[in-house]
Formats: C-alpha cells, sequence, structure tokens
C-alpha cells in the first residue's frame, strides 16, 4: 500500500466529551476511503482537526510522505487537502462560477500589484482561472449555473459546486462530509458517478456519508467511528458483518 | 437589458456618454466659479471625501470588516504633509515625496491596527477600530509635549500647497486666456487622483485578491479552507484601504493650508462611513453617489436654508446647523425604511437584502 494520509492516535475532546480518542488510520494513494459512524460519533470533528478548524489534543499526521503539521486551515488546503462542509458554506452572494474562482486563490499568486497594474503575467493568470473554473463546473455538470447566485441553486446543484470549489484547489486528498445529504435518487447515482470519475482521474477521497448503499457500493474501505473510537476497519463486506459495528448501529440503518 | 449590456451592444453610446460626461467635468470648476469660488472649494472637499468613501469601501465593502476609525489614516496623512512641508520644522519637501510617504505613514497605521484586531468580528472590531481613531486623534491634540511635534490643539498652519516647479497650486495664473485659480487647479489634480483611485478600486474588485475579500466576508471558515491566508489577505483590505486616506489626508493639508485635530474626530469617521452605506456598501459607484450627496446637499442647505427663513420670517429662526443635522438624520433614516441596501447597492447587497 502507498499511503497518502496516515492518522496517528488523534485525540481530541470538548471540556468532557471526548470526540476523538486515539483514532489511526492509513489511506492509500487512489483508494475511496469510507468514515461511518452514528450520529455525534466524531466523523466531521475528525475532518475539522484533519483540516486545521481545530487545533488536536494529541496525535500527528503524516500526508504525502511528509509530517502534515497542521497550525491553519488555509496550510492544509495549500498542502494538498480540500473538504467540503456537512451544512453547505458556498461563498452564498457570488456567483458559481466566482465560488469556484475563489477554490483556484491557493494555486495562484497575484497580488495587490498585480491587480492593480494588470501586468501581462497577471491577465494570464485570470484568464486561466477563468478557463479552469468554467471546466470545473463542466466537470460537475453544472455548466448552465455558472452565472448563477450561488445560494439560488437548488440543494443537490449546491452540493456539486462545493465539490467543484475543493476540486479547484488541485487537491491530492479530496474530504466529502455528507455530500449525499439531502440529494434524492437520481441526484446521488449521479454524485457516485462524479465520485469515481474524480477517483479514476487521480484524487484520493475521504468520504463520510449516512447513505450506507453509496458507501458499501462506493468504497474501497471504510472505518467505523463510535463515540470517538475506531471500532473497525476494512472492506465493506467485512464492515458489514462486524459484530462491534452492527451492535453501534444496534441493527438500524446498516444494510 | 440592463446598462451594462446596452453598453455592450452599443459600445459608441458609451463611449458618447463618457465624452459627454468629461467635458461636463472639465468645464465644471468654471461654472462654479460663477457661483462663487466658494463652489469650487466645496467640490474640492466632495471629492477628497468620495476618496475617503472609496478608501473605506475596500473595508467594509469588499472585505465586510466594520472600521469606525477610518479617519484616523486620513490624519495620520495629512499630518505627515503637514510636519514635511511647513513652518513647523521648516522642512519644505516637494509633494510629490511627501504623499508616498504619507500613504506608506497611514498604511504602516493600517497594519499596526489591523494586525492585533483582525481575529475580532463584527462588533468588537467596530469598537476596537473606534477607539484607535480616537487615540490617534488624542495623540495629535497631545503631542506638542515634551517636544512640540503636532502644536496639540492649535493644529498646524502655513502648510506649503502643491507646486512643481514655478507652478504653484494656490495662486492664480492665466492660461489659454482663462483664469485658473488655486482651487481650480486643485479641482483639476483632484479630478485626476479620483479618477485614478476609481480604476484602481475597479481592478482590485475584479482580481484574486478581491475575491478572496468578498469570500471572507461570505464566509470566513470556508475561505481559509480554500487555502485563503484570512489574517494576511483582511490585513491587506486594511493597509489599502488606510493608504487611500493618507493620501486624501495629504491633499487635504495642502488645499486647506491648515489642519488641527478637530478635522479627525469620530463624526467624520461617521459621515464616511454613512456615504458607503447610503450610497450602497460594495459598489463603487454607488459610494461615489453617497460621498457626493452627502458632501453637496448639507452645503446647499447651509447656503439655502439661511435666505429662506429670512424671506419667509423676516429673520432667522432655526440654526442652519440644526436643520441640517435634522435633515441628514431623517434622510438615513428614510433611507434604513426604504432603501435598506443603499441608493445604488451592489449586486450583492441587494440579493443579500431582497431574498432572505
Ligand atoms: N465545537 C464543538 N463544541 C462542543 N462539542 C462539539 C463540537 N463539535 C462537535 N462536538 C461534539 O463532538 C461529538 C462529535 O460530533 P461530530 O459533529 O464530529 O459528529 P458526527 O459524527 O459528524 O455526527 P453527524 O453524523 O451527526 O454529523 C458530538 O458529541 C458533538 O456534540
Ligand atoms: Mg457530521
Amino acid at each position: 500500500m502507498n499511503p497518502l494520509l496516515e492518522v496517528q492516535s488523534v485525540g481530541k475532546s470538548f471540556g468532557g466529551v471526548e470526540a476523538l480518542c486515539d483514532v489511526s488510520l492509513t489511506i492509500a494513494r487512489g483508494e475511496i476511503y469510507g468514515l461511518i459512524g452514528p450520529n455525534g460519533a466524531g466523523k466531521t470533528t475528525f475532518f475539522n482537526v484533519l483540516s486545521g478548524v481545530y487545533r488536536a489534543d494529541r496525535g500527528s499526521f503524516r500526508f504525502n510522505d511528509a509530517p502534515l503539521n497542521v497550525r491553519a486551515p488555509h496550510e492544509v488546503a495549500a498542502a494538498g487537502i480540500a473538504r467540503t462542509f456537512q451544512n453547505i458554506r458556498l461563498f452564498g452572494n457570488m456567483s458559481a462560477l466566482e465560488n469556484v474562482m475563489v477554490g483556484r486563490h491557493v494555486r495562484t499568486g497575484a497580488g495587490i500589484f498585480g491587480a492593480v497594474l494588470r501586468n501581462a503575467a497577471t491577465r494570464a493568470e485570470e484568464r486561466a482561472i477563468h478557463e479552469r473554473a468554467w471546466a470545473l463546473l463542466e466537470y460537475v455538470g453544472l455548466t448552465a449555473r455558472g452565472n448563477d447566485i450561488a445560494h439560488s441553486l437548488p440543494y443537490g446543484d449546491q452540493r456539486r459546486l462545493e465539490i467543484a470549489r475543493a476540486l479547484a484547489t488541485d487537491p491530492l486528498l479530496l474530504a466529502l462530509d455528507e455530500p449525499a445529504a439531502g440529494m434524492n435518487a437520481t441526484e446521488t447515482a449521479t454524485l457516485r458517478s462524479l465520485l469515481e470519475r474524480i477517483r479514476a482521474d487521480g484524487t484520493t477521497i475521504l468520504l463520510i456519508e449516512h447513505d450506507m448503499k453509496l458507501v458499501m457500493g462506493l468504497c474501497d474501505r471504510v472505518a467505523v467511528l463510535d463515540y470517538g473510537r475506531r471500532i473497525a476497519e476494512g472492506a465493506p463486506a467485512a464492515i458489514r458483518e462486524d459484530a462491534a459495528v452492527i451492535e453501534a448501529y444496534l441493527g438500524g440503518t446498516l444494510a | 437589458m440592463n446598462l451594462t449590456d446596452k453598453f455592450k451592444a452599443n459600445p459608441a453610446l458609451l463611449w458618447s456618454g463618457v465624452a459627454l460626461i468629461a467635458c461636463a467635468l472639465a468645464v465644471l470648476p468654471f461654472v462654479l466659479a460663477m457661483a462663487g469660488t466658494t463652489w469650487v472649494r466645496v467640490t474640492n472637499l466632495a471629492i477628497l471625501f468620495t476618496l475617503l468613501a472609496l478608501g473605506l469601501n475596500i473595508v467594509v465593502g469588499f472585505a465586510g470588516l466594520l472600521d469606525l476609525g477610518y479617519i484616523a489614516f486620513y490624519g495620520v496623512g495629512a499630518y505627515t504633509y503637514a510636519l514635511l512641508a511647513s513652518p513647523q520644522f521648516n522642512i519644505h519637501l516637494p509633494f510629490w515625496i511627501i504623499l508616498p510617504i504619507g500613504a506608506l505613514a497611514a498604511c504602516v497605521f493600517g497594519v499596526l491596527l489591523g494586525a492585533p484586531t483582525l481575529k475580532l468580528r463584527g462588533d468588537y472590531l467596530a469598537i476596537v477600530t473606534l477607539g484607535f481613531g480616537e487615540i490617534v486623534r488624542i495623540f495629535f491634540n497631545n503631542l506638542s509635549q515634551p517636544v512640540n511635534i503636532t502644536n496639540g490643539p492649535q493644529g498646524i498652519s502655513r502648510i506649503d500647497p502643491f507646486s512643481i516647479g514655478g507652478f504653484s497650486f494656490n495662486q492664480s495664473d492665466i492660461i489659454f486666456g482663462l483664469n485658473f485659480s488655486g482651487p481650480v487647479k486643485y479641482y483639476y489634480l483632484l479630478l485626476l487622483v479620483l479618477i485614478m483611485v476609481i480604476v484602481i478600486n475597479l481592478r482590485l474588485e475584479d482580481s484574486r485578491i478581491g475575491r478572496a475579500w468578498q469570500a471572507i466576508r461570505e464566509d470566513e471558515v470556508a475561505a481559509q479552507a480554500m487555502g485563503i491566508n484570512t489574517t494576511r489577505v483582511k490585513l491587506l483590505a486594511f493597509a489599502m484601504g488606510a493608504s487611500f486616506g493618507g493620501v486624501a489626508g495629504g491633499m487635504f493639508a495642502a488645499i486647506q493650508g491648515f489642519i488641527s485635530p478637530e478635522s479627525f474626530v469620530l463624526v467624520e469617521s461617521v459621515m464616511v462611513l454613512s456615504m458607503v452605506v447610503l450610497g450602497g456598501m460594495g459598489n463603487i459607484w454607488g459610494v461615489i453617489v453617497g460621498a457626493l450627496l452627502l458632501s453637496f446637499v448639507p452645503e446647499l442647505l447651509r447656503h439655502t436654508v439661511e435666505p429662506l427663513q429670512r424671506s419667509l420670517f423676516g429673520r432667522s429662526l432655526i440654526d442652519p446647523e440644526v436643520v441640517r443635522m435634522l435633515l441628514f438624520g431623517l434622510a438615513l433614516m428614510l433611507m434604513m425604511l426604504f432603501r435598506p441596501a443603499g441608493l445604488w447597492p451592489s449586486k450583492v447587497r441587494k440579493r443579500e437584502l431582497t431574498e432572505e
């Protein structure tokens, strides 16, 4: 296995609540790695700790063959980890296109002087940003919506726009927090083929999802969190049979 | 079909419009001078305030950071100019050296204010910036002891006007048979600076940094996750806004020839902020309209209220200043009720306020 992300004994508490406890996992390059668990298991907290929104109390990360010092979110993005949010966080009053263009920020460099002088280099960069943003909108199937205001888009489109915006940062690892939440069956099917295409194009995916059909059909490996602990990890088939996992879900949604 | 599309379809229309406005702006000072040089001075002050409003718009309109102490940067620019071009220290540097120094000084102050405070949000940031503005003013007021730097409340007078070679901006010259008085010359200079500042603002808005500002205004957490170093980018907004204030301050000092701490009080900050809000936060053209309105209308009132009362009642019943503030308050209230996004809102604000 060629690891992209290695997580070592990460812990995070909020006051008395141990949201993450000694969580270790390794994600290989090119795989789709599922992260599941009941409500409040700590999945989103794991994303927040990984992406620098919160600071981990314990533990360490290795990413892309180098230690990842999670200090500020923008540094994590620069290192090559992009994320989406469980409760969609688009730039609501900017157009869909502008949202994706913002995603190019971390891979481009024009500053104040470039902006004011509009020299050849800046103009070329702006053109490239434009083209790339349109290409990404097309990639997720939102070409027709490019000039629409983000918060006016239907829910499913907003989720896909968040993915396009995250992809604009040229991530090695794309971390998605419940991308299918609130989607109908057709939208979920489209999402599934989109994720398969993203993986095929070389981006590793870390997927939090409650839709078990999606997770089990899409992921190469799945880790299960329960009360902040990783209680299982393995291929979807094995996870489905795992006694601890069934116990955690209490015979519930695990199909 | 909106205005932009119309212009795109018919560029001749756009250019003839631009030419018309350019002609109007070119002859304006002579028309105004017929009504009295005062009106040229009033126009110059209005342009200065437009510069200020455009600078503040970067901070408030683009980046969404409420700054209630903006006038401090105007003050820093003004005092920088005054100290380097007056008998105060007997230094008389040319203006084209001092203005950049003033911009830089204001920029440094912007960063000084920004660096420790940008972790604060909303109301807290507003209160800290308000305090900053007052502190700067109090410094101007008290830096006359133990070493006399600012000359305290008396202010600094006999400040050098702008001049290049033998061409001075505060005396009249006959050029092409036309009498260019001091204020008229300053008018053209200010107009030039204003056009430059507008172009800079338009370009900033539509740039990588401009988008980053808007992203921060929309959702700071998401902006960070997209790799935007929000502290740095917010500092840039503060620094840019401050340097515009600094340039405007320098020009103010030269035009007036006299400055004192009284020109940089809290009310002035509030006034500039009102211009931005009234015109339409974030929309450059709206901000300009707001600044011009709030500069001119009070002056018009000043010149009409007194005579009107005299002709009606035979004497002045209400002080013009009172009427001015009364109408100002009324206008702001009506605005908040009927056009909360400003007279000419940015597309964004309009959407925010109508669709939620
Ligand atoms: N900022 C916070 N402050 C305090 N407690 C928090 C905070 N964020 C998360 N928690 C707590 O940490 C625990 C894990 O929450 P988290 O959001 O990570 O769960 P989750 O697995 O994403 O759940 P869901 O499936 O509902 O999204 C919960 O008990 C939650 O209340
Ligand atoms: Mg969650």
